[in-house]
């Protein structure tokens, strides 16, 4: 009985390993943020920033300067309750220049167990890597 | 020890079934025609075939493909389907793409019509070695972004004031803020090291040489 269980989860683990280091950077869109200081936290999938959809219609100027977001992963402290309150996000999203607030899911619709940073491109562990 | 032999053999036993489920995934794909003699040694065994590149959300590893938003978003590829193509990123050519006038960014959160304040100003740094000099061209840059992105937090405003190697740069530092991360990572090197050192090139990109917009910024407007 032991060793069946012992080698189920090292198979387990081994497997989810692979998945990781074979999905994960290897695939997601280049410069794809995910956002998961507190989602998960508070009952809700990890969010999921895609740049390229949003640079297709804004230039980087615009969030960057104007919504005030800091150019490093982990130094913006969003969270719902500022969005509704018109900051972050919710400068556009808010049923006027973009979709409103109670689309929770197209936002909230990464995979459990995410880590926040960015997604898509080489990695490197330098002080620019969080 | 134990531990890191236990982990070796669980990673060796992990990938032996997941290559075990992959290929049971393309056994109940209908039969194709033989495949080709070459079997093991294909040609570009390395290199992803570019079907590969910007794969639906719901595959791309990190969104989740039961949630019901995933099935709305917009997929990469219908969006970039006739755009420039690049190397790498996520292999469009923005900066072409906005020239051509095929995506039209605003400059201004709520006024579609708000023009970017673009600076025509090269900087040219000489670069120890034989790769050619970096010509960093701002009008490139305040296209998309604002004075106040880069300085004087990232870049200092002033000649020789800023120490850059290539070594802070895939670190996350400098142009590594944005290239590597957001902006096209520097496997290009070529798009920065411009400037040869007998003289040739350095001058605007073919993209910028064709008429595309009325007429590219020849001095800061405003």
């Amino acid at each position: 009985m032991k060793p069946i269980g012992r080698g189920f989860w090292r198979l387990t683990m081994a497997l989810a390993l692979a998945l990781c280091l074979g999905m994960d950077a290897a695939l997601a869109e280049y410069a794809d943020v995910v956002l998961n200081s507190q989602a998960e936290a508070q009952g809700v999938r990890p969010v999921i920033y895609p740049h390229w959809f949003h640079r297709i219609r804004f230039r980087c100027k615009v969030c960057h300067n104007e919504l005030g977001f800091e150019m490093k992963v982990g130094s913006n402290q969003i969270d719902m309750n500022k969005i509704l309150d018109g900051k972050f996000c919710g400068m556009c999203h808010n049923g006027d220049i973009a979709w409103g607030t109670e689309f929770c899911d197209r936002c909230h619709s990464g995979l459990p167990g995410l880590q926040t940073g960015i997604r898509g491109g080489s990695k490197s562990t330098g002080p620019g890597e969080y | 020890m134990k531990l890191m032999k236990r982990l070796m053999a669980g990673t060796v036993a992990g990938v032996l079934v997941a290559t075990l489920f992959a290929s049971a995934a393309h056994a109940a794909e209908p039969a194709a025609a033989p495949a080709p003699a070459a079997g093991v040694n294909t040609f570009n065994r390395l290199m992803k075939p570019k079907s590969d590149r910007n794969p639906a959300q719901a595959n791309d590893g990190i969104h989740d493909p039961t949630c019901e938003g995933t099935g709305l978003l917009q997929l990469p590829k219908e969006a970039f389907k006739d755009m420039p193509e690049a190397s790498s990123g996520n292999y469009v050519d923005w900066v072409q793409a906005l020239n051509k006038q095929l995506i039209k960014p605003r400059y201004d959160r709520k006024n579609p019509n708000e023009e970017p304040v673009v600076l025509d100003l090269d900087i040219v740094r000489e670069v120890k070695g034989t790769m050619p000099d970096v010509v960093y061209p701002h009008d490139r840059h305040t296209m998309w972004l604002d004075c106040s992105n880069c300085h004087p937090d990232i870049f200092i405003p002033e000649k020789g004031k800023n120490q850059i190697s290539m070594a802070m740069i895939l670190m996350g530092q400098k142009c590594g803020v944005c290239h590597g991360k957001v902006a096209f990572p520097v496997a290009e090197c070529r798009k920065c090291h411009s400037k040869k050192k007998d003289g040739s090139g350095g001058g605007k990109p073919a993209a910028q040489a064709e008429p595309a917009k009325s007429e590219p910024a020849k001095k800061p407007t405003k």
